[in-house]
């Protein structure tokens, strides 16, 4: 127990101790996940609008695919972009073909780990917000088609009538990257000062057998994700007296 | 179904013509034409099931049918017609208010539109008004009743002030003391816009409430079309006739006719019936239940204006809630009657009974019999 209080303390001390390169780690954390999120909300939201408002052949087996997406092991990924990405990488090589010289390192760089977290974040973004927008009755849609609105308006009103799940999707695509480690750690490569994240910093104090400064950084990194999603839920709680 | 059946005589604004749609490959909807007249209110009347939402649906443009052409003002038009559409505001039997105030509910098509602020809010409370909600703008709109809910769908199409008013049952969820006052405030609000509204229900009172014209639907097809009280009171074909709760049209020959009164014989009764049709003319003839009214065999006969008192004798009595429907027959002639349980009581009816059947000309409607199709 002793442990967990001195990991606590030491938690407190490191976040306001003004150590620079801390500050580094979390923002990079923070700007690589939000990144990736933003993307993964820009391919998920109108994605999962289009399966979830509407009835096609095949559709069931679409869901199941995007469902299977959001339960893919970030390790897997990782290496994926890690070998489509890698010098012997097919990437690499079309590269090369269409641009006439050599395609520039992404490997272990940002980029690499912001194409790995959208890639997870992706179809977590995609399955909540098309079970949210399933949810929402076609009736609706008619009803809003028959005031006028145009496919545009009525999917934007589909989307604002299902915003209680839709953010719903945005925690569960930000859960799935703030704390994901395999992917990163693979394709980023935990170099200090440039692609070192929370994760990857915990991973390689625990590996050094430093379990406190591990831990302390872990609780850092779980204060920093409840102050998101408490944030995510104060937006999605907003409007809330109109929905009873 | 001959053609004159469906023109109203005024300037169609909706035509369709051939509209065939079908899901999962049954056909749902098959109706060689329609057309909806400039300031009517006009019913589809059917049966769940009947495709007259589907029909709805088809003429309002907010679905493709899968063959057919919709005329707008006698202009093509389709479902991807945004000007067309932006003519027409549809009321839906759930309300599927969207989550926020009533206000941002009514204002919502103003708002697609690009009306401005100031606008949109005078138009919003005049509308709010006319639905008798005003002052509601800041309310829920989820936490309102069901009534007020369909209030406030009626008010979120009329501040469109659409030519057309695109109603789907828009009564049928509320409880009968709701809908019987939000009926007269529909069928007012109607006659007061001017507007022309197609009224899809399967209840012929809402229908003979609301509509000027009426088209029977069944099995997705148009069965009867014309206006209210010829379609309610003189059911052409037996399946109509059950639906609406009448016994079939009678048939019968005019034999003579004074300033307007005919006489009709029917089977071996003599009806008089309000009518310009001349004699020798063979027509149809109807008597709504409710305008037929039962005496004792042996009552004095009261002075009155009810042209046609018959003997008849009672068939059958069935009981229908708080009245009963007599069945009774005369000389081959066949009508019912609906009165109060307690008239009944009083009158001590059985069948095999012979009663006094009093009912007048101007209720007895009458049509020419050329060009309506014989029992289905």
């Amino acid at each position: 127990m002793e442990v967990f209080w001195s990991a606590f303390v030491d938690s407190i001390k490191l976040l306001f101790g003004g150590d620079a390169a801390l500050y580094e780690i979390i923002g990079l954390s923070l700007r690589v996940s939000g990144i990736s999120l933003f993307f993964a909300m820009l391919i998920g939201v109108p994605l999962g609008y289009l399966i979830g408002a509407h009835r096609f052949p095949g559709r069931g087996l679409v869901v199941a695919i995007v469902n299977t997406g959001m339960g893919l092991p970030p390790v897997v990924v990782g290496l994926t972009v890690y070998m489509l990405l890698s010098r012997s990488g097919p990437i690499w090589d079309l590269y090369l073909t269409w641009m006439g010289e050599a395609m520039p390192r992404v490997l272990y760089t940002v980029p690499a780990m912001i194409v790995a977290q959208v890639i997870i974040s992706s179809p977590l973004v995609t399955g909540v917000t098309l079970a949210a927008i399933a949810s929402v009755p076609t009736e609706l849609r008619l009803q809003a088609r028959s005031l006028g609105a145009s496919r545009l308006q009525e999917a934007i009103l589909t989307v604002k009538e299902a915003r209680r799940g839709v953010m719903a999707s945005v925690a569960a695509g930000f859960g799935g990257i703030i704390s994901e480690v395999g992917a990163v750690n693979m394709v980023g490569g935990n170099i200090a000062g440039k692609t070192r994240v929370m994760t990857t910093a915990i991973q390689l104090e625990t590996g050094q057998g430093n379990f406190g400064l591990a831990l302390a950084l872990g609780l850092i990194l779980i204060g920093i994700s409840f102050v998101i999603m408490n944030g995510f839920t104060r937006v999605q709680q907003s409007g809330g007296r109109y929905e009873r | 179904m001959n053609a004159s059946a469906h023109s109203c005589g005024g300037t169609p604004i909706i035509t369709g013509e051939d509209i065939i749609v079908r899901y999962h490959r049954r056909t749902v909807v098959d109706v060689p034409r329609f057309e909806l007249c400039d300031g009517e209110t006009h019913a589809i009347l059917g049966p769940s099931g009947s495709g007259k939402s589907t029909l709805l649906r088809v003429l309002g443009l907010l679905e493709r049918p899968a063959k057919g052409r919709i005329t707008l003002d006698g202009r093509p038009v389709t479902a991807g017609d945004k000007g067309a559409r932006t003519m027409m505001a549809a009321v839906f039997q759930n309300p599927y208010l969207f989550k926020g105030t009533v206000s941002e509910n009514v204002a919502y098509g103003l708002k697609l539109r690009g009306v401005s602020r100031a606008e949109r809010d005078d138009r919003v409370a005049a509308a709010l008004e006319r639905v008798g909600l005003g002052g509601t703008q800041k309310a829920s709109a989820l936490r309102l009743s069901g009534g007020e809910a369909q209030r406030v769908a009626l008010a979120r199409a009329l501040v469109l002030e659409p030519r057309i008013l695109l109603l789907d049952e828009p009564l049928s969820y509320l409880d009968p003391l709701i809908k019987r006052r939000l009926v007269q405030d529909f069928s007012q609000i109607l006659s007061a816009e001017g507007v022309t509204a197609l009224y899809v229900t399967h209840d012929q009172d809402e229908a003979m409430v609301v509509a000027d014209r009426v088209s029977i639907i069944n099995e997705g097809t148009v069965i009867r079309s014309g206006d209210v009280d010829e379609v309610m009171t003189l059911p052409t074909t037996p399946w109509i006739a059950d639906f609406i709760g009448m016994d079939a049209a009678l048939s019968g020959t005019i034999v003579d006719s004074v300033e307007g009164i005919a006489e009709v014989l029917v089977g071996e009764e003599r009806v008089f019936a309000c009518t310009q049709l001349p004699p020798h003319t063979d027509v149809l003839v109807g008597i709504r239940p409710e305008d037929v009214m039962l005496f004792e065999a042996g009552a004095e006969m009261p002075v009155s204006s009810a042209r046609n008192h018959l003997l008849m004798r009672v068939e059958s009595i069935e009981h229908m809630g708080s009245t009963d429907r007599v069945s009774l027959h005369s000389n081959g002639m066949r009508i019912a009657s609906s009165i109060s349980r307690a008239a009944s009581r009083e009158l001590g009816l059985v069948a095999g009974a012979e009663v006094r059947a009093f009912f007048k000309a101007t209720s007895v409607r009458v049509q020419s019999a050329a060009g309506v199709p014989s029992g289905v």
